[in-house]
């Protein structure tokens, strides 16, 4: 009688350990792609999703072809699958050879864990190499004086869009000052148009409110002393303020009716400002290019309009300064041969931001991060909402990386967890402050 | 699943292997078992003391790692977040039980008769247990979407609600679609213990005059209790494990609505960076798990020699 006792409980320990099996699942599942190929070559993930996807599979042909004996092999990655990926194989010990990322905070705890290459004396020996990009995108680069990554691709800026149809229909002009944006929450309501889109339910789309709403009432500095973790820093009264201006926003329905459980991956908030369901929308200069492919000719009959978020009265923050992504991130794993190394490097060199990928990021509406590129930008279809971005990113005093990015994992999980309950109303915003302060210096 | 295996066979070998067999064959019964024991020391000890060694460490899944005492234990336990997502998990596996259970037990019983349209029907019924969780809740993801979902496209203004967005909704509609899903899979247990139920008790009780509805609570009811103790503990252990879903569906939210204890150990230990703590959780999980299973065994185990099959 005894023996089928102990099976069944073996059974319902198995049952009950389905959870590490997945924990344990994803780290070891990913041995494979990591281990790169033979001879020179190197490896590389990547995120799949166009038109990025073409644009570097072409870029990394061209280089292999250039050069037969340094190949790099790419694997594609959904976005937030890619995220987990790359740390449980950074933490295995199974990164690739090239790791591809979005700096700050993440790249610090990889830096700080020395799973990736010290590229300061590569750049000093490549100077060429550093002064074609834009100076603001080695920021997120730079881990205690440091830089441990190459910038590349594009900036992304964060931007105020609206729909121009809708804006005549009512008579109103885009938004200069936070009164504006609250007159206009009632215009538009009372036209049964939602004010503004928001896909709520990935979180990281309601911080861009708060990094704006900061930045216009504080300044720089309040964020700044937040990523240095200085003490109380979340305790600053501008942070109260952003989340009291917020949460006025909300109750004035500022946000479509059902916000929280929209989702951004599958496009549904640029959807409802293309179809004018809702006039304004803040979001990253990314969708521009989304919106002119997925919008039905939204975009290209001249009906997108771009701002820069308003000014707050009494602010303090220059309403030139920026936030979003300053540019996208290559680091090379620390773990690599000396020779998948070298290929990476020369990679970095020739192989990317080449003159054929610079004008593909232009054709798709990207302004790539390097210097020079203003003939380019002229000569674009889309040169005003390209000159825009670009203006953006090269006259803003202060450029601050996407919160999420800057900081820690930990800190960032946090952050996006209270952003939801703030906006929910769950809690005040005296109560978000206190909760983030809680996560300074973890 | 591994319940719902190991109680057929048991029923049907006991009358075999309490026939007076040599001690010799017994031994030789037992070494059969080492593949079974072997896996199991390397998919459920092995990890499960990693996972409680890791619940006394500090590590970010990337560094190396450190010790952290009872530092995580104390962190975890004292954190409003723990106890919010232990309610809502027993609120989901009770509520879980409290609508599949009736359902999947009437709807086992109606499709164990014989008519071919009954079987029509259970294809019917089973078919969404063959869809993966993910694409079940992307799937009500997009009907449900207050702007461009079913209500929308329909024109049923009063479906229009913002179902995902709302704290209480959302719940809800999670044990919904958890009910959706896993109706099936119990309404199939249930089918299975239906037609184990001797055809003569039945025959016996229509002579005796009962109706159709007397025969249920009296024969049926009585006669799947063994049914019933597998479907509940397959529902209330596997409650615990619920993830994909509500990760796909609402990803814990709004606010923190939906979190519940398995997800909060991915968003801890993936997202945050915090594999200390993560597995505290772990552990809870499975201590609960545990707990849960073992009760649940108890509740049938006072008679468990008694052959089902009695009066035969």
């Amino acid at each position: 009688m005894k023996q089928p006792q102990t099976s069944r409980r073996s059974f319902l320990a198995l049952a009950a350990l389905t959870p590490f099996a997945a924990m344990t699942a994803t780290a070891c599942g990913t041995s494979g792609p990591g281990t790169s190929s033979a001879g020179g070559g190197a490896s590389m993930w990547y995120l799949s999703g166009e038109p990025n996807q073409t644009t570097m599979q072409k870029a990394v042909d061209a280089f292999g072809s250039a050069n037969p004996d340094n190949k790099i092999a790419v694997t594609y990655f959904q976005n937030d699958a890619y995220k987990t990926k790359t740390k449980t194989a950074i933490g295995a010990g199974q990164a690739p050879t090239i790791i591809y990322g979005w700096g700050g905070g993440t790249l610090k705890t990889y830096a700080e864990a020395n799973q990736v290459d010290d590229l300061t004396s590569w750049f000093e020996e490549n100077k060429d190499v550093k002064d074609k990009f834009f100076p603001s995108s080695f920021g997120a680069a730079t881990v205690n004086g440091k830089i441990y990554a190459l910038p590349n691709q594009y900036v992304a800026p964060i931007v105020l869009f609206y729909n121009k149809e809708l804006f005549e229909k009512a008579g109103a002009q885009p938004p200069k000052t936070w009164d504006d944006v609250m007159s206009l929450v009632k215009t538009f309501n009372d036209m049964g148009v939602a004010p503004f889109s928001l896909g709520g339910q990935s979180r990281w789309t309601s911080m861009m409110w708060l990094e704006y709403l900061l930045d216009r009432i504080g300044g720089a500095e309040v964020f700044n002393a937040i990523f240095e973790g200085k003490p109380n820093a979340w305790m600053d009264p501008a942070v109260i303020e952003t989340g009291t201006k917020i949460q006025e926003l909300v109750s004035a329905d500022g946000f479509i009716k059902g916000f929280s459980s929209i989702a951004a991956d599958s496009n549904a908030d640029q959807a409802l400002l293309f179809t004018g369901k809702a006039a304004m929308m803040l979001h990253g200069s990314w969708t521009y290019g989304a919106m002119k492919k997925g919008g039905q000719n939204f975009v290209q009959d001249g009906k997108l309009g771009f701002v820069q978020f308003p000014t707050v009265a009494g602010g303090k923050g220059d309403p030139k300064n920026g936030v979003g992504n300053p540019a996208q991130y290559m680091s090379i794993s620390s773990k690599a041969t000396d020779q998948e190394k070298e290929t990476a490097k020369k990679f970095f060199k020739d192989g990317i931001l080449t003159e054929t990928v610079i004008d593909t990021y232009i054709n798709s509406g990207s302004v790539p991060i390097v210097n020079g590129i203003e003939d380019k930008l002229n000569a674009s279809p889309d040169k005003d909402f390209l000159n825009f971005v670009y203006d953006l990113a090269k006259n803003a005093p202060n450029f601050q990386q996407s919160w999420d990015q800057a900081l820690s994992p930990t800190a960032a999980e946090a952050l996006l967890n209270n952003i939801d309950q703030l906006f929910l109303k769950s809690i005040t915003p005296r109560q978000f402050a206190e909760n983030m302060n809680a996560t300074l210096g973890k | 699943m591994s319940n719902a295996v190991s109680t057929a066979p048991k029923t049907a070998t006991r009358g075999r292997t309490e026939g007076g067999q040599s001690g010799q064959r017994n031994a030789a019964l037992a070494w059969l078992t080492l593949p079974a024991l072997f896996f199991f020391l390397v998919f459920a000890v092995v990890p499960l003391a990693g996972v409680l060694i890791l619940s006394f460490s500090s590590w970010d899944g990337i560094g190396a790692i450190g010790s952290a005492g009872m530092g995580n234990w104390f962190s975890v336990l004292a954190d409003p977040g723990l106890y919010n997502a232990l309610g809502l998990t027993f609120l989901i596996m009770i509520a879980s039980w409290l609508v599949q259970t009736p359902i999947s037990l009437l709807l086992g019983v109606f499709t164990a008769g014989s008519q071919r349209y009954r079987a029509a029907l259970a294809v019917l019924y089973f078919l969404p247990l063959l869809l993966s969780s993910a694409a079940v809740a992307i799937a009500f993801k997009a009907l449900l979407d207050p702007n461009f979902g079913l209500a929308t496209g329909l024109g049923l203004p009063f479906l229009a609600r913002d179902w995902l967005g709302v704290p209480h909704l959302a719940l809800g509609l999670v044990i919904f679609v958890i009910a959706w899903q896993f109706v099936p899979f119990h309404t199939l247990i249930y089918q299975g213990g239906v037609r184990q139920i001797p055809k003569s008790l039945y025959e016996a009780a229509e002579i005796d005059g009962a109706g159709t509805i007397k025969q249920f609570f009296h024969i049926t009811l009585p006669q799947l209790k063994y049914t019933i103790i597998t479907s509940s503990t397959l529902m209330v252990v596997g409650s615990l494990t619920y993830f994909d879903l509500i990760f796909v569906l609402t990803g814990g939210g709004p606010g923190n609505s939906t979190r519940i204890l398995a997800l909060d150990m991915y968003l801890r230990g993936f997202r945050a960076n915090l594999m200390g703590p993560a597995s505290v959780i772990a552990v809870i999980l499975v201590l609960i798990g545990l707990a849960l299973a073992l009760f649940l065994q108890r509740l049938g185990g006072k008679d468990k020699q008694g052959s089902q099959l009695e009066g035969m």
